[in-house]
């Protein structure tokens, strides 16, 4: 191989840790802040270094939120946002795949078409159809409801697209042995094609869950009742909620603890991470 | 398109199979959108039903297109799309090139530089509102060692410098995988064959790694568009709000607003046309290229 | 156990594209069928169309006394061994015999006792707890195989089977392959496109061509007496030599070729019935320079042109001949050793 010079490496690795350091600076401003009372934030810059008021904010925003403010307390916008992805994960993965499953191994009238349907998905996310999206969820009762939330988000052409290709790559034999051996679709579909793809539904179920807990707009537009406040979104009522500079402290402890399961979900699933981001783009 | 050589036979099962998926499109999208092309070409009536709605042909698109606050939209949406494109890719190419040179440090830069992707947009622009915020963030208070004023609220410029670089930032990681899987596969006996040649080092990347590179580079063009103009309506909506003075309103924080705060659904609707046929347009280029590179 | 009887059999795809005509194959109960033929013949669409795989768009297909045009595969009492084994790779083997065991609902202890026959009669049973990657490309086939016993089926289908094994592991599993089934007698039909296959293992072999039959016999029918062009030149290897029969005609005495009829134009004569020694007494003589010499060890093939034809001509001997290249052989042909054909029919004639 081309050998790397030794100075090449130096300045290699200087440049990346100086972006390792500009990438987790952010997030180490957060913490920080998210450990020192609110008088820091008067006046003055921001300190770099751990403050005493680690335990009395973080018990603070779960246990009380901002009630001036009407942000309910973090442990249930927490538990909103789990529902509502978790919701969105499982939903989008189940008809992705049935989906995939019917187009791929089944000849019917209709199938194209069946497939261009689910192709628009990709063409008209939620923010080009905003008001119309929410006149309907609105119509059918689904504001303030976590099948409001959810279910209109799970349509979804990139995981059928993925399912569709890995089916295709399952060699044809196996069906027809399936066959041989008296297995009729569904029989095939739980007993040969799900085991199969266990590896792509996960990587995919990285990937989907963290869309789903970062889901903004959507929650936005149809909770009203902070009952149903997810976390992602509730930060920002936080920021903008009083008149007044908005409690830093109180801010960016919940913004470590709205990032944290995302991040914690991809550092420990990173070779699914990667698979899933790669591969639904193919 | 393909099935199976051989498929199951039954007459109803493929479309239950199907109906999940199907009908929450029709409801939640395809309907939608009707609606939203519809909406575009009626003026609203008003709320005690006196004046219905009218057929107004393309007057809420003429109106929008004589509308300054739009075409300044459009501006500040391009200036923003194209800034968080440049600086991300660029980024997100440096780092790639640096992390691939190296063996046995890769996985662990890797994993430091991947996470911002599990960041939301919103928080993304809380992280870095918080950071530049002009009476305590870290940023003022460095530059202002430079001799600069750093003030977002009240500066455009320093407005859109700050939104661009929050929604670089989280989409770093995005760009560093797909640059970092392009450059692990091309393939080493090119770049050796170049070295026999005696291109140096730079121009062995100019030449040989940056152009083999170009189809990925066209493709995350793409997807970072497409992700600057509709997933970074967080960005914007928790930290300026459009402002100031409309210097950060792009389409999507635009759409919404007058749509939801303005209740102008003629308005708005014919932005959402405008902004599906955007879609379109990237959705196509990118499947394009898509085809192109199975075919090869 | 069952007999196969196929009556003219054919299949249509959409868009009228014709893969099969007019088969007609009556398999006796236990008899071991080969179908043969080039690349894209139709033998493997033939095979699945027995199997249920394929729907059958003409003819009658009967296992047993039963029509089983339309039954589904797992329906058909049959059992298939796939070219690339087709084995669930998630499953392990003990689970990919029992499956279709399973399927059909037979009870624990009946799976539990067909699955450990078959393993110890494939001598696989140390690799019941292995997942099919585990294993090697001889292992897998031998799965395969079981998976086709377990069922204790009317007919075994095979497609294939050996042509993902190295050369010496496929004559291995020829040998173990064919003592199988003449030890369970069960009626197999079974696709290769390897002549040498075809004529080791079967009791009666198919070759097909475009779609159609072109023989139906036993091996030593096929190979001393092919009734058409075809099959002279596909079965057997070297293939057979054929030569212009006008060219015999100025060579020889007219009546050295009395036995050949007048329409015959093409002769075909097979390697080995060409001996490096002058003709004896009613012996047909020909001559020809030596291109190239290929020994291989207990026999050797000699490439030819023969005198006053561009031909080229391959003699097989039992022995490695103290021969040089370019040097001019004599070669003795016994009369009753050619094959005449007629060439615009491709038949025999006579």
């Amino acid at each position: 191989m081309v050998e790397n010079n030794r100075w090449g490496n130096i300045l290699a690795h200087i440049i990346l840790i100086l972006g390792v350091a500009i990438v987790v600076f952010p997030v180490y401003v957060a913490i920080i802040a998210s450990t020192h009372p609110p008088g820091t934030f008067v006046r003055g810059v921001m300190p770099l270094l751990p403050g005493p008021n680690a335990i009395e904010n973080y018990t603070t925003v779960v246990t009380q939120g901002r009630s001036q403010a009407g942000t309910p307390p973090i442990g249930g916008m927490l538990w909103n946002s789990f529902i509502m992805a978790m919701a969105i994960t499982i939903g989008k993965l189940s008809i992705s795949i049935i989906s995939a499953f019917a187009i791929v191994y089944f000849k019917f009238p209709f199938r194209i078409f069946f497939f261009w349907v689910i192709f628009l998905t990709l063409m008209l996310p939620v923010e080009v159809r905003i008001v119309p999206t929410f006149q309907v969820v609105a119509d059918l009762g689904m504001l303030n409801s976590f099948a409001g939330l959810s279910i209109p988000l799970i349509a979804s052409a990139t995981a059928t697209f993925l399912f569709r290709q890995f089916f295709m790559t399952v060699p044809e034999e196996l069906m027809e042995a399936a066959r041989v051996d008296g297995a009729g679709p569904m029989k095939f579909f739980k007993d040969i094609l799900l085991p199969l793809s266990i590896t792509n539904i996960a990587a995919l179920f990285v990937i989907m869950f963290i869309y789903g807990w970062n889901q903004y707009l959507w929650p936005l537009l149809i909770t009203t009742d902070p009952e149903y406040y997810t976390i992602v979104m509730g930060i920002q009522r936080m920021v903008t909620g009083g008149d007044s500079e908005p409690l830093w402290h109180l801010v960016m402890a919940t913004v470590v603890l709205a990032a944290l399961p995302p991040v914690l979900v991809i550092l420990f699933m990173q070779r699914l991470f990667v698979k899933g981001l790669t591969e639904t783009e193919k | 398109m393909q099935t199976k050589r051989m498929t199951f036979s039954s007459k109803w099962l493929p479309y239950a199979l199907l109906a999940p998926q199907v009908i929450i499109t029709l409801i939640f999208f395809i309907w939608p959108s009707y609606q939203a092309l519809l909406q575009s070409v009626y003026r609203q009536g008003d709320a005690f039903g006196i004046r219905p709605p009218t057929f107004v042909w393309f007057d809420n698109f003429k109106a929008l297109f004589a509308d300054t606050l739009y075409l300044n939209s459009l501006k500040v949406t391009l200036i923003f799309s194209v800034g968080t494109t440049l600086l991300s890719m660029s980024v997100a190419l440096l780092f790639a090139v640096m992390v691939n040179r190296m063996i046995r440090s890769r996985d662990s830069y890797t994993t430091f530089l991947v996470w911002p992707y599990a960041v939301a947009p919103a928080i993304a622009g809380v992280l870095w509102w918080f950071i530049f915020n002009p009476s305590i963030g870290i940023m003022p208070y460095v530059l202002d060692m430079f001799g600069y004023d750093w003030n977002h609220r009240r500066n455009s410029q320093d407005a859109m410098m700050m939104v661009i670089i929050a929604a670089a930032w989280k989409q770093i990681s995005y760009n560093f995988l797909f640059f970092l899987a392009g450059l692990q596969s091309i393939p080493h006996s090119l770049i050796e064959a170049a070295a026999i040649d005696g291109a140096s080092r730079m121009k062995r990347f100019w030449t040989i790694v940056f152009p083999l590179l170009s189809p990925i580079t066209f493709f995350l063009m793409v997807v970072n568009i497409v992700y600057a103009m509709f997933d970074t309506f967080g960005v914007i909506h928790a930290t300026t709000e459009g402002g100031p003075a409309q210097a950060t309103n792009i389409l999507v924080y635009k759409v919404y607003r007058d749509g939801f705060v303005n209740l102008n659904i003629g308005s708005s609707a014919a932005q959402s046309v405008i902004l599906m046929a955007i879609v379109i347009i990237l959705t196509v280029i990118q499947f394009r290229y898509i085809e192109r590179r199975v075919n090869y | 156990m069952a007999s196969i009887t196929m009556d003219n059999l054919g299949k249509v795809y959409a868009g009228n594209v014709r893969a099969v005509t007019g088969v007609n194959i009556d398999i006796a109960d236990g008899e071991m069928i080969v179908l043969v033929g080039p690349s894209g013949c139709g033998k493997s669409t033939l095979l699945r169309m027995v199997a249920g795989l394929e729907t059958i768009t003409e003819g009658t297909l009967r296992i047993g006394e039963r029509v089983v045009n339309t039954l589904e595969p797992a329906d058909r009492d049959i059992a298939m061994v796939f070219q690339n084994y087709a084995l669930y790779p998630h499953m392990t083997v003990f689970n990919n015999l029992a499956y279709g065991l399973k399927n059909r609902g037979l009870k624990k202890a009946e799976i539990d006792r067909r699955v450990k026959d078959a393993a110890e009669m494939l001598q696989i049973g140390q690799f019941l707890d292995r997942k099919p990657r585990q294993l090697s490309g001889g292992q897998r086939q031998r799965v395969a195989m079981g998976r086709a016993l377990v069922r204790e089926p009317a007919a075994f289908l095979f497609d294939e089977p050996l042509s993902n094994l190295d050369a010496k592991l496929r004559v291995q599993m020829r040998v173990e392959i064919r003592q199988l089934q003449k030890r369970l007698g069960t009626t197999s039909l079974y696709v290769t496109h390897d002549q040498l296959e075809a004529l080791t293992m079967a009791d009666r072999l198919v070759v097909l061509n475009g779609g159609r039959i072109e023989q139906i016999g036993t091996p030593m029918e096929l190979y001393s007496r092919p009734e058409t062009v075809f099959v002279a030149g596909f079965i057997g290897s070297p293939a057979m030599n054929m030569l212009p029969a006008d060219y015999l005609r100025t060579l020889v005495p007219a009546e050295a070729l009395a036995h050949v009829p007048q329409n015959a134009d093409l002769i075909g004569i097979r390697p080995e019935d060409l001996a490096l020694a002058p003709p004896a007494m009613g012996e047909i003589g020909l001559s020809g320079r030596l291109l190239l010499l290929e020994p291989a060890g207990a026999e050797s093939h000699l490439h030819l042109v023969f005198d006053g034809i561009d031909e080229h001509v391959v003699v097989r001997l039992p022995h490695v001949p103290d021969v040089s290249e370019g040097a001019t052989l004599q070669f003795s042909l016994k009369r009753e050793k050619l094959h005449p054909f007629h060439q615009a029919s491709g038949q025999r004639v006579a």
